[in-house]
């Protein structure tokens, strides 16, 4: 019986590190790049010989980088805080409301979650010249929260729904006003649902491209993930693979953070809207 | 979409005899939502039929003072044009392909979840990693292992070889770098339908003498429907836009560009609003008859808070 529990967890132990090496090793290898010197990016080998932080330095001595930086962290928080912001009112009544029009407003975001961003890529581009908003942050502002709405009322709606709103009845029985009801049952309460799906959303705005090479045209607004496939090498004959692996690398730490910090929550965020919403 | 034809019965009959208890919450409803539905309408809708507009003129940003109403004539061109089908059809293999490994390999991921007798919260930490990581970054990573002389993958491969600059390898690196990205996010709606299996029925199930491979088949699947048939609608159109890997892959050089990828070189590249735009609302076409035949072929999420991406 030992025995068979035995080889029970050692093929666990087998899947499992299948798995993990399955997610890690392309991660991996754009670490290893990013701390290869110009000498030994081309030895294809996975772990770097000698060590160095040069790609690093190298990126953040330009503005081309650092400005791409302080814009994806920009854009991405306010996207993040508007989209949350909206589709937690939104995400309220839908939980707790009855009025028409509700079956509308979830039919339309599920069309908007649906959309192909191309499509709005040339009408964007045009309307956002025509009105002076083209290459700056609020050019890509606005697409992003627009597109995390769906995402944000979704994952909010489905969080609202779990709050047993009657202990806010409860607290008002035993004396507290509705300010108060609000502030000490119903927000601590609503605050895991809100974080976790601001974290979602935020994930979704640093990881757009498509309206972050359309919708800029200098460095003034141009996120990361646009910056580095602009990337140009130091000089005319040095490829500028390193600092793309550093780059890159820069930008996947936060997203670690988030995964390794709230795994729970994600899993929650992710698959509690899927089933039921 | 079936979703909005669906009349709420009940908010049906508050309209008659409305309470003032119940205007208010109409209104406050209505009043909550209403900022959200004014950006969604205005981000999308409004530009969408902009597009349509434009779509409908020889418009050329070389010369914007010399565009012209043209009717349909943008709409001919692209659809008489080898370039739409090639993409077309590109698209359409990658989705198709793609998806159906995500399938089953998603499937094998989010039963290893929900069965692991350990490490459970390791595991799932890491298959968070491909989910969150920007495409881009990830499109790199392929790149790099792929180009001859720089990569370790392409080291494996016979000298010589350059697998991103021929068309049907480079394909299938393109489904290779787009599975590995989406597997644990297919994985993950698969493992909320999961949840859903009742233990007790699957222990039936093996009372009653049924194999795993009956039980998986004959008790799972068809529990799990509607989670898969989400799962897969929404897969599906997010494979069909494919843009990020395939511009950092392979430019959509080598016969290997996608939809998007046209729309976007004939914006950029050759500055054409008009048949530019008449390609993003064909794009909008196929997205709309992709879900339309999943929600009446399949019956996909019929209520639509089952969605989310």
């Amino acid at each position: 019986m030992a025995a068979v529990g035995r080889s029970h967890a050692t093929r666990w132990a087998v899947v499992n590190v299948v798995v993990v090496l399955y997610a890690l090793f392309p991660v991996w290898w754009i670490v290893a790049l990013s701390f290869k010197d110009p000498s030994t990016l081309t030895d294809g080998s996975y772990i770097p010989t000698d060590w160095t932080w040069e790609n690093y330095k190298g990126i953040f001595r330009t503005s081309e980088f650092t400005r791409a930086l302080i814009n994806s962290i920009g854009i991405a928080l306010i996207a993040t805080v508007i989209a949350v912001l909206l589709g937690t009112m939104a995400a309220y009544a839908v939980a707790r409301l009855r009025f028409p029009g509700k079956q509308v407003l979830i039919g339309m975001s599920l069309l908007i979650a649906m959309f192909p961003p191309i499509s709005l890529v040339s009408p964007l581009f045009n309307i956002e010249r025509s009105i002076g908003i083209f290459d700056t942050w609020p050019g890509l502002i606005i697409p992003y929260m627009t597109f995390s709405l769906p995402l944000a009322i979704y994952t909010l709606s489905a969080f609202f729904r779990e709050i047993p709103w009657d202990l806010e009845k409860a607290a008002k029985v035993d004396g507290a006003t509705p300010a108060q009801a609000f502030r000490m049952v119903i927000v601590p309460l609503a605050a895991p649902g809100v974080f976790t799906t601001a974290i979602l959303v935020f994930i979704f705005c640093w990881n757009d491209f498509l309206f972050a090479i359309s919708l800029t045209s200098t460095e003034s607004a141009r996120t990361v993930p646009a910056a580095i496939a602009f990337f140009t090498g130091s000089s005319q004959f040095q490829q500028p693979t390193g600092s793309i692996a550093a780059a890159a690398v820069v930008i996947t730490v936060p997203i670690i953070i988030f995964v390794l910090l709230f795994q729970r929550r994600i899993v929650a965020g992710l698959t509690s809207g899927a089933v039921k919403g | 979409m079936s979703t909005m034809a669906e009349p709420a019965k009940d908010e049906a009959q508050d309209t008659k005899a409305l309470s003032a208890g119940a205007r208010q919450e109409r209104r406050l409803g209505w009043l909550l939502c209403a900022p959200a539905v004014i950006v969604m309408l205005a981000v999308t809708a409004y530009p969408i039929c902009y597009a349509v507009y434009l779509s409908l003129q020889r418009y050329d940003l070389r010369f914007p003072d010399r565009a012209e109403f043209t009717g349909l004539s943008n709409y001919g061109a692209v659809l008489t044009s080898p370039f739409w089908w090639d993409a077309f059809w590109v698209t359409l293999f990658l989705t198709v392909v793609s998806v159906a490994i995500e399938l089953v390999l998603g499937m094998g991921l989010a039963l290893v979840m929900h069965r692991t007798l350990f490490a459970r919260g390791t595991v799932r930490t890491a298959v968070l990693i491909p989910y969150g990581i920007v495409t881009v970054v990830a499109a790199f990573s392929w790149q790099y292992a792929w180009t001859p002389e720089l990569g370790y993958l392409a080291g494996l491969l016979p000298s010589g070889e350059a697998p991103l600059t021929e068309q049907w390898p480079a394909l299938w690196l393109i489904i290779l770098a787009e599975v590995w990205k989406t597997t644990p996010f297919m994985a993950l709606l698969l493992l909320a339908g999961l949840a859903l299996v009742p233990e007790e029925t699957l222990r039936a199930a093996m009372v009653d003498g049924a194999t795993p491979w009956q039980r998986f088949t004959k008790v799972m699947l068809p529990l799990m429907k509607p989670a898969i048939l989400v799962a897969l609608l929404f897969r599906t159109l997010d494979a069909f836009r494919i843009f990020d890997n395939i511009y950092v892959l392979t430019a959509g050089a080598h016969g290997t560009g996608s939809l998007s990828i046209l729309g976007y070189d004939n914006l950029f590249t050759a500055l054409n609003l008009g048949i530019g735009s008449a390609i993003s609302v064909l794009i909008f076409l196929c997205v709309g008859i992709i879900a339309f035949t999943f929600v009446k072929l399949f019956g996909a999420a019929a209520p639509g808070a089952e969605v989310k991406r």
